[in-house]
């Protein structure tokens, strides 16, 4: 039965007996369909403490609609969850989509990264599976004319053109220095900050590179040092841009540091230490406490995965949830069936309103900025949204 | 003039770092002529154990550099045994077997090292507490922080501790005398099998207070980290002449600077908007120069092309490395 539940023996044993128990009961009653639901992100790697935040919200959405028995069409339908590690590359992307597909999953959720949802949107595509990514900011995705590409968060268009501006307006930078580590989503963010910057009166007096392994910047900071920058841009993951502000105040640059959405978490808190006090960074959409339903869903997520959200959590919840949506509105799990009802959603989820525009993506996606103060995450403001 | 002397200082920390781990690879080739591949991830769990050692000891009531000496001296063990452990069981089998056998269990080994500490860091970036104080110092308009200091400092010591220990010691003798020839060291009372044991722990020893300074450094600590490091500092032994304990030092700092300085300044030089007579020759050029504050033709994105291209021309040119002589064929 609990075909996506491979976690423990026991556990499977438990699962096993508990739906024994149903089926017999349900062998009187009404039909029973049991549907999966795909999710894809990094579960080993860098960056694997965000894919597990991910699947956590998968898990909590469908957890809660069995226990809430969902029923589509009149017909009682239990979910489960297959989740594929991609490891954040675009070729182990593919490779699980295919995996995804072969399982005939009614619908995905995913995947987390840029680089590994816009090659494997091409197979969902082909398959008729729809995919919602919850936390893929890269523009092309849903560039591609596919009816089955979706997300629920702000683009990278959104986000690059909302950070350049304040780089400028708000936070008075004009000699302003960009890194970017090369990645789809790091490359993508820091291109639209510096058209936006550039246009916003901004001078861009260096681009420089690093990569998703590397933690000595050193070499490229001194240089940025040398050209006395006003503020630093970053288009990357915490992982990088943790130890990079931790250096970036060891070489005595005064220069303030401004990230997406991929710095704006505890890790980079954690990773930068004292040397995190005063960055800047931002995130698509509202702040948790700021959600409609962010405090609730906050709560719940601790007391049933006994740790904290770390960042797309919300996001990749209230992506299944609209799928589950959709499926109800069009009667069937069907995907061919329910895609037209996804694409002309309105849906109230704990991260705001959603519904999306001809290209799959989310409607008004504002897009808020954080600055650290005493070792936390401090909101600012919201732009748009 | 102080931004130069930054980028000296970046890559002599870089440097120091390298050719401490690269002094385990020449070791071990200089005896075996046997890449140990998975020195690299030797360094990675010793800075997980020097981290989890910290971890642990994060309610003791000791001062911050204590419990990093403490941990240090932990990671050092877990990394001994580790070193000893791989030679039985991975290399000693196949000593006699065609030299492509133990390379392949090297790099079998370095998988399964790194497994092991992706499922014991729990995937996740381990960060370093803040035991040892980053207070920066102002050397001439250049910055360093105490730590890097540290590394500087160790790393020198180390290397001197090393050299002086096989030209000196009745070890380093008898470590000389295996390299030279494993048959007749043997023949002459050397117990071979020992020797290269201690090779392997030695090297280990000082791969894991690599980890430990390399994780102080950066704060961060994390399973994927020895693979990059060690290709690295395989990459200084082979550059100074692999087999060569004063090479794999000088190939060790010379890659760091290299790289420190090959990203500092190959974007400023091949920045065509500096050069006054390309902007004449091509309108085009003076064109978007005037639209970009700077063009250039490469970027820090070329870091580690401009290191494995050194190499490269080392290679073509002084096969044996940059200090490393021709020793004769052996038997």
């Amino acid at each position: 039965m609990n075909t996506g539940n491979l976690s423990g023996a026991l556990k499977g044993i438990a699962y096993a007996l508990a739906a024994g128990a149903l089926l017999g009961v349900a062998a009187c009653g009404k039909k029973e369909e049991a549907v999966k639901i795909g999710h894809a992100g990094p579960l080993t790697g860098a960056i694997s403490h965000l894919g597990k935040d991910n699947e956590n919200g998968v898990r909590m959405a469908l957890d809660e609609a069995n226990a809430a028995g969902i029923e589509i069409g009149g017909k009682k339908v239990t979910f489960s969850v297959q989740s594929e590690d991609d490891e954040a590359t675009p070729e182990k992307g593919t490779v699980v989509a295919q995996k995804l597909v072969d399982a005939k999953v009614v619908g995905v959720i995913g995947h987390l990264n840029s680089g590994t949802t816009i090659p494997a949107s091409k197979l969902y595509s082909d398959a008729g599976i729809p995919q919602i990514s919850p936390s893929a900011t890269n523009v092309k995705y849903t560039q591609q004319g596919f009816k089955t590409a979706f997300r629920v968060m702000a683009n990278d268009a959104q986000q690059g053109k909302v950070l350049g501006e304040y780089a400028v307006n708000k936070l008075g930078a004009k000699k302003i220095a960009i890194i970017d580590d090369k990645s789809a989503y790091g490359a993508g963010l820091a291109d639209e900050f510096e058209k936006a910057a550039k246009g916003a009166g901004g001078e861009i007096i260096t681009r420089e590179y690093t990569d998703t392994t590397k933690v000595d910047f050193a070499a490229i900071l001194t240089k940025i040092k040398g050209l006395k920058p006003d503020l630093i841009f970053y288009g990357g993951m915490d992982s990088q841009s943790g130890p990079m502000m931790k250096q970036i105040k060891n070489l005595g640059i005064a220069a303030k540091f401004l990230s997406g959405d991929g710095g704006q978490t505890l890790k980079f808190i954690e990773l930068a230490g004292d040397a995190a006090e005063g960055a800047y960074c931002s995130s698509p959409g509202v702040p948790l406490d700021q959600m409609p339903g962010g405090k609730d869903f906050a709560s719940r997520y601790k007391a049933k995965f006994n740790t904290d959200i770390q960042l797309y959590a919300p996001y990749a919840y209230d992506a299944t949830r609209v799928m589950l949506e959709a499926m109800k509105k069009a009667g069937s799990t069907d995907p061919a069936k329910y895609l037209p009802e996804l694409a002309k959603i309105q849906f109230q989820g704990v991260t705001g309103n959603i519904s999306f525009d001809e290209k799959g993506d989310l409607k008004g996606g504002g897009i808020t900025l954080y600055q650290v103060k005493d070792g936390k995450w401090q909101f600012l403001e919201t732009v748009g949204g | 003039m102080d931004i130069f002397l930054q980028q000296i200082l970046n890559g002599l920390v870089l440097g120091s770092v390298y050719a401490l781990v690269a002094l385990g690879y020449t070791m071990v080739y200089g005896i075996l002529g046997l890449i140990n591949f998975a020195h690299g991830e030797v360094v990675m769990i010793g800075a997980l154990s020097a981290l989890g050692v910290m971890g642990m000891a994060a309610g003791v009531s000791l001062p911050g550099p204590v419990i990093v000496l403490l941990a240090t001296l932990v990671a050092m063990l877990v990394c001994m045994t580790l070193g000893f452990v791989i030679e039985r069981v991975a290399y000693r089998p196949l000593r006699n077997a065609p030299r492509l056998a133990p390379l392949i269990t090297a790099i079998g080994v370095s998988i399964v090292l790194q497994v092991v500490g992706m499922l014991a860091s729990h995937r996740e970036y381990l960060s370093f507490p803040p035991l040892v104080p980053h207070t920066r110092h102002q050397v001439a308009g250049a910055t360093i922080t105490d730590v890097q200091v540290l590394i500087i400092a160790v790393s020198a010591a180390m290397m001197a501790g090393l050299f002086l220990m096989v030209h000196y010691t009745r070890l380093g003798r008898a470590m000389r005398a295996t390299a030279e020839n494993r048959a007749v060291a043997g023949l002459m009372g050397v117990n071979v099998n020992r020797i290269i044991s201690a090779t392997f722990v030695i090297g280990s020893a000082m791969g894991a207070v690599a980890g430990v300074l390399v994780s102080a450094n950066y704060s961060i600590a994390h399973y994927t980290m020895g693979f990059m490091l060690g290709l690295k500092a395989f990459t200084a032994a082979v550059l100074g002449g692999i087999g060569n304990l004063g090479g794999a030092m000088v190939g060790g700092l010379l890659l760091g600077l290299i790289e420190s300085l090959g990203a500092g300044y190959i974007g400023t030089l091949t920045d065509l908007c500096r050069y006054d007579w390309l902007l004449a020759a091509s309108g085009e050029i003076a064109q978007r120069c005037s639209n970009n504050s700077a063009l250039p033709l490469f970027g820090s994105n070329y870091q580690d092309v401009f290191a494995f291209l050194v190499l490269v021309l080392v290679l073509i040119f002084r096969p044996t490395g940059l200090v490393g002589e021709r020793v004769a064929e052996r038997a």
